[in-house]
């Protein structure tokens, strides 16, 4: 019962916050208000016992990324919200239509399963069942642990992959911004 | 050697990981030799060799590795050869194009390499957290490459939209993909397979199925979510357009059979109807605006759009005869579609951008070989019998019959005769009309073989289609296997 309270006034907040980020009309409001949402997310990481991720949540998102976006904001110098985008060839009523479209189809899915099916079914399972870590003493460290150990022996190979993935974004950074290679 | 791998995983990685150290062997070839071009396309060019005679030589094995994350089966072994082909023929287009916009080789190779790694993984990939990683890597190459004309302002154009429509729908895809997640507890396929076997369908499921085809769908560029490609199609710097709508849609067409037919076959009744809707949609207004379009790229674009559309029956069809069907189909548009892009590719010069349909003028008076090899591409784009367009279109119509679709079978034919007019007025303005100013056209060496190979492919498949018509089926019967196997670990 107190993890469901804790649970939507979280998800409650997140998502305000998250509105409030897009709709904000100054720029440096809506980094704020993306720093609180952030933290807010951290936070629901550390009720779901993933005390790793939620740290890593704050060092590297509320901390490291915002920091920049800042940068970006300060260097932009967004003083007022660019002026609407109007392109003459532009129909709004066609991705309205379509998204109308999309929504109804979603709704008659939906309908349809309710009303064919008794309900929603969720198998459990998931990794850590057969790591060896199942039982042991300190949560945060054994968190981190297994978190370690699945990284590098089960997900070895997607992680490896990760890092060309980052070492691509590197070299494209450069490529994109260096006026003369 | 890390807990739970033998040196089999690595064995079986063997493509990849050479890919991998030739993509960065290219990077310090260019460092060591700024000023010699060649030395980097020929390092690129051997890092694909290798790499394709690697993934030929594991023909017929059949097993998962890395814990069931990757499967080396003859479906993705199929799709590996597609992709390393396409990969071959784009570099071979790239040197001649890259003098005349003037812009530096080396990181260029790397991306194409790297986008080719990523490729690689979304073939064999399955388990969710590696097809998403193969497809990043993928897209973030092609992000980049996109840009790579930075004077262009098309070009900057190009790449903005395609990272930001890109970021957007990766974010949609990524979102199904968690609540598939959340429902099933695992992101393994055969894994997921399992968990949803009892047949009960829930909203959350629904809402997640929808958000995964929606994410797909502007992968392979389905309307409606293809507003971004032609674009970035035009924009592009020509052999990345051509690698974008040929390596890009086959990798993420082997994600997309992978992930519904494997992972979800318990909803199939679901995201058949979803993708009936979406093949009869997007090939529809792929053909109709292709029409009247008068720049070659953007109406090759919305081809390719209406291309993927009748891929998408073999989807629908969801048998192994569908899924034979979208394996020859994507093989044989490697050949017509490159070749297309290979000829537009040679029209840029140094006065001339030659992406109009005014610049084919003549064509045929200048240089007679490559409006007979552009005749042939058009001509298997269109589905005309001799070529191998023609037999990529009867099997997915026979797929399409089989399975019962009759309705989608009939708009496909309808559509395949829309597709001829454009088709044809390529032809005619290379014969019929006059030749217009402009400095020679040259064709370089790598080109012209890229030109030969191509022709040879869009022929070749079409007179003697056996060869093909096998390997499809071998990989289609394949398919499937590795995640049941997966699924009992």
């Amino acid at each position: 019962m107190a993890e469901a309270i804790v649970f939507w006034t979280l998800a409650v907040l997140i998502l305000g916050l998250g509105i409030a980020v897009i709709s904000a009309r100054s720029a440096v409001h809506s980094v704020l208000f993306l720093v609180v949402n952030f933290l807010l997310v951290a936070v629901l990481y550390v009720t779901l016992n993933a005390e790793f991720v939620a740290v890593i949540q704050v060092l590297v998102y509320a901390g490291g990324i915002v920091v920049l976006y800042l940068f970006v904001v300060m260097l932009v110098n967004l003083k007022k919200a660019p002026e609407r985008y109007a392109d003459p060839r532009r129909v709004p009523w066609t991705g309205t239509l379509l998204a109308g479209a999309v929504l109804a189809e979603v709704i008659a899915i939906g309908v349809y399963s309710t009303v064919s099916s008794d309900g929603a079914a969720a198998t459990g399972g998931g990794l850590g069942a057969d790591t060896p870590f199942s039982d042991c003493g300190s949560l945060v460290s054994c968190n981190t642990e297994q978190l370690g150990w699945v990284l590098y022996t089960s997900y070895l190979i997607p992680f490896e992959l990760a890092s060309m993935l980052l070492l691509v974004a590197m070299i494209g950074a450069i490529v994109l911004a260096k006026r003369h290679l | 050697m890390p807990a739970g791998f033998t040196a089999a995983d690595f064995y079986y990685l063997l493509p990849e990981l050479l890919l991998t150290g030739g993509a960065l062997l290219v990077l310090v070839v260019d460092l060591l030799f700024p000023r010699r071009e060649e030395a980097t396309l020929g390092m690129t060019l051997l890092t694909l060799a290798v790499t394709g005679a690697a993934v030929v030589g594991f023909t017929g094995v059949d097993t998962t590795i890395s814990a069931g994350l990757l499967a080396v089966d003859g479906f993705a072994t199929f799709f590996k050869v597609i992709v390393i082909v396409s990969a071959l023929l784009t570099v071979l287009m790239s040197p001649s194009y890259l003098r005349v916009e003037a812009v530096r080789a080396g990181e260029y190779y790397f991306l194409i390499l790297c986008a080719t790694l990523g490729m690689l993984f979304m073939a064999s990939g399955i388990d969710l957290i590696t097809l998403f990683i193969g497809l990043e890597t993928m897209a973030i190459s092609f992000y980049i490459l996109a840009g790579y004309l930075k004077p262009n302002q098309r070009s900057n154009e190009a790449s903005v939209k395609y990272f930001l429509l890109g970021a957007f729908s990766l974010g949609i895809l990524l979102y199904g993909m968690s609540l598939f997640y959340g429902a099933t507890g695992t992101t393994s396929l055969g894994g997921m397979a399992e968990a949803l076997a009892g047949g009960e369908r829930s909203l959350m499921l629904s809402l997640a199925l929808v958000l995964l085809v929606a994410g797909m769908g502007f992968k392979i560029a389905a309307v409606p979510f293809h507003m971004w490609a032609p674009d970035v199609y035009e924009g592009a710097p020509t052999p990345v357009t051509a690698y974008l709508s040929v390596g890009s849609k086959a990798a993420s067409f082997a994600m997309i059979l992978r992930i519904f037919i494997e992972g979800l076959p318990s909803l199939v009744a679901d995201w058949q109807l979803l993708f009936w809707v979406l093949a009869a949609v997007t090939m529809t207004v792929g053909n109709i605006a292709a029409i009247t379009q008068s720049n070659i790229k953007r109406m090759l674009a919305y081809s390719s759009i209406a291309h993927a559309g009748y891929i998408l029956i073999g989807v629908v069809a969801a048998t192994e005869r569908g899924v034979a069907a979208a394996l020859v189909y994507l093989w044989v548009y490697v050949f017509m579609q490159l070749g297309a892009f290979a000829v537009v590719a040679m029209l840029r010069r140094q006065d001339v951008i030659g992406d109009e349909l005014k610049d084919l003028s003549g064509l045929y008076l200048r240089k007679p070989f490559a409006a007979v090899a552009m005749l042939i591409f058009m001509l298997s784009l269109g589905g005309i019998p001799p070529t191998a367009g023609f037999m990529g279109k009867l099997w997915l119509f026979g797929a399409a019959i089989e399975s019962g679709f009759v309705w989608l079978a009939v708009i496909f034919v309808v559509n395949s005769v829309i597709s001829l007019y454009y088709y044809y007025r390529v032809i005619v303005f290379m014969w019929l009309k006059d030749e217009t100013a402009g400095s020679d056209i040259v064709i370089s060496p790598a080109m012209a073989t890229a030109l030969v190979i191509a022709v040879v492919g869009s022929l070749l498949f079409g007179v003697y289609p056996q060869v093909l018509f096998d390997h499809a089926q071998i990989a289609a019967d394949m398919f499937g296997s590795a995640v049941s196997t997966a699924a009992l670990r």
